[in-house]
């Protein structure tokens, strides 16, 4: 079973940028299932988690859903990720999420990015700030984002939708390369139980104190 | 079961007056809370390390030694030392001196520190953190148990032929805690040799504490110090009472919403359920605080942080009060159910006695 997140930072209700995360997460769901593997996508809407995300940066930990959420997105093969442009980037809200999570979670996690705005002058949004992110976060990032203005939600012509199963289809690709989750017994542990399972014994430590490492 | 207080001393308005101790009131007044700690029977003062304002916690040695010549009992400690950016040289003679001027009433706890311009300042760099705690440590152990050292590393000048004056009290050196919030390496560290682990607990879900505590335990019987149940934990902790529970969280409630750590983030009611804060009645205190045991075990060392955030001196000698008032019926409950082969913390007195005995 492979697992899929995607994450909308939409604040108004309705949302475009939820509305866009709905047709990513269906196309990828297809696509995924057309290669043969079960799939469970989750969709996460980050506004009900802004107040959490806030104290997070405060206090340095999570609590309750977003906890949850962040457990997901560790455990996830593959993220959807949707942003309104605010400012000529991603949202605050958007950027605040991905800010919280520790260090590897993303660590090669197959990535599609998405972002909507009022019209198409903001689509390089997606190279400019989206793109970059990710790779910070060694993500792999697919290299068909999916920009969305208002005025491609009124087309008929068809355009969005192929972009978006363009997007899905380079996802679902990587998924099925990646080997991925197979059942709930081997979906990896949470990133800071690993660390505590993979100690470095301390004549290591010591030994290398005193060489070239960084630590 | 040794039970104490410890202090970042930090320099805080008092959100309720606007008005913020000077630095020779906040000194002055870290002194009126030991002699209170000691007055209503704590066993351990410890104060913390720092080198920026808005703290007037610089030379912990020479508050330390101050508090010892006016208290008789209460052993005098760090929360931390910083074995990072401070030469292990100084530290070496500084708490060896410390031991003899107190009769031996001093142990340390090491830490990092997390200030990223404190390093620069005194010529190191944090991405090397770790490997400076372990360094420096490494030196630390072997100036204070050998005499004319000769040694060479990465982060310090080498030595050639140094002994560190004064040598330890009764050829002891002071019992070492090893404090990190969630590095396992310096749990590692701490099991490695057999020292006492401090988990500092207050900022953080009990989750966080539980794992450190556990890895440390394992190790520690790894290294054949003793089985997991024998390795020598500490916590920290952190509550404001009143004899009525909703007096104390009104009284508290604008300094934990202005607190420097936690402050303008969570509600208070969502802090003290996702962490060991505990704002209530004395009997609510102490029944949390002996909760604690339930996610480490039986430990041996716990520490309170009372006098943060702006709380004025008044206040927290009228904690310190209601502590003493419920320290009976805490080391009761600590005693409860403890196996017999629970250690307690080492002391000077008890590593002069083990010395004698003849492992």
């Amino acid at each position: 079973m492979k697992r899929v997140v995607v994450i909308t930072a939409g604040l108004s209700v309705p949302s475009s940028t939820r509305l866009l995360a709905d047709l990513l997460g269906d196309a990828v769901e297809r696509a995924i299932e057309a290669r043969g593997s079960e799939v469970g996508v989750e969709i996460v809407e980050l506004r009900p988690l802004a107040h959490a995300l806030a104290d997070h940066l405060l206090t340095g930990f999570p609590t309750g859903e977003l906890a949850r959420v962040i457990e997901q997105v560790h455990r996830a093969d593959a993220l959807v990720v949707v942003t309104p442009v605010f400012a000529a980037s991603y949202s605050g809200l958007f950027k605040n999420f991905f800010d919280v999570l520790e260090d590897g979670v993303l660590d090669g996690t197959p990535v599609l990015v998405a972002a909507t705005a009022g019209t198409a002058r903001h689509s390089l949004v997606l190279d400019h700030a989206l793109r970059p992110l990710f790779s910070y976060l060694r993500a792999v990032v697919v290299p068909t984002g999916v920009f969305a203005a208002t005025d491609d939600f009124g087309s008929t012509d068809g355009t969005l939708q192929k972009r978006v199963e363009r997007a899905a289809g380079e996802l679902a690709a990587l998924v099925a390369g990646s080997g991925g989750t197979t059942s709930p017994a081997a979906a990896p542990r949470p990133v800071t139980e690993e660390r505590f399972a993979a100690v470095t014994p301390f004549d290591q430590l010591l030994r290398e104190a005193g060489g070239d490492s960084v630590r | 079961m040794q039970i104490g207080i410890f202090t970042v001393g930090d320099v805080t308005t008092d959100p309720t007056t606007g008005q913020a101790p000077t630095e020779h009131e906040r000194i002055k007044a870290t002194v009126a809370i030991a002699k209170k700690a000691e007055e209503i029977g704590l066993d351990v003062f410890a104060t913390g390390e720092h080198h920026n304002p808005p703290f007037i916690a610089s030379n912990p040695t020479a508050t330390l030694a101050y508090i010892g010549a006016q208290t008789d009992n209460i052993i005098l400690s760090t929360a931390t030392t910083l074995i990072t950016t401070t030469d292990p040289v100084l530290i070496a003679e500084d708490y060896a001196k410390l031991q003899h001027l107190t009769d031996g009433r001093v142990d340390l706890m090491m830490g990092r520190g997390n200030t990223g311009p404190v390093y620069p300042w005194f010529g190191k760099d944090i991405r090397q953190g770790i490997n400076l705690a372990i360094e420096n440590y490494a030196l630390l152990r072997r100036l204070w148990s050998e005499t004319n050292v000769d040694w060479e590393g990465r982060f310090r000048t080498p030595l050639q032929g140094y002994t560190s004056t004064p040598r330890p009290l009764d050829g002891v050196a002071p019992f070492v805690w090893h404090g990190s919030i969630r590095s396992p390496e310096i749990a590692e560290q701490a099991a490695y040799y057999g020292d006492g682990f401090f988990h500092n607990h207050i900022f953080w879900p009990a989750s966080h504490t539980e794992q450190m505590v556990r890895l440390y335990r394992e190790r520690f019987e790894h290294y054949g110090h003793g089985p997991a149940d024998t390795a020598i934990v500490g916590l920290g902790g952190q509550f404001f009472m009143r004899k009525n529970s909703q007096d104390a969280v009104n009284e508290f409630r604008p300094y934990f919403d202005n607190a420097p750590v936690y402050g303008h983030g969570p509600s208070l009611e969502d802090f003290t359920e996702g962490t060991p804060l505990t704002v209530g009645s004395p009997q609510q205190v102490l029944e949390r605080t002996l909760s604690f045991r339930d996610y480490v075990g039986h430990y041996q060392r716990q520490l309170f942080l009372v006098d943060h955030a702006g709380l004025p001196l008044k206040t927290v000698l009228e904690q310190l009060d209601l502590l003493g008032e419920i320290l009976p019926e805490l080391r009761k409950g600590f005693a409860e159910g403890r196996p017999a082969h629970v250690p307690d913390a080492p002391t000077h007195a008890s590593l002069v006695e083990q010395r004698k005995v003849p492992a």
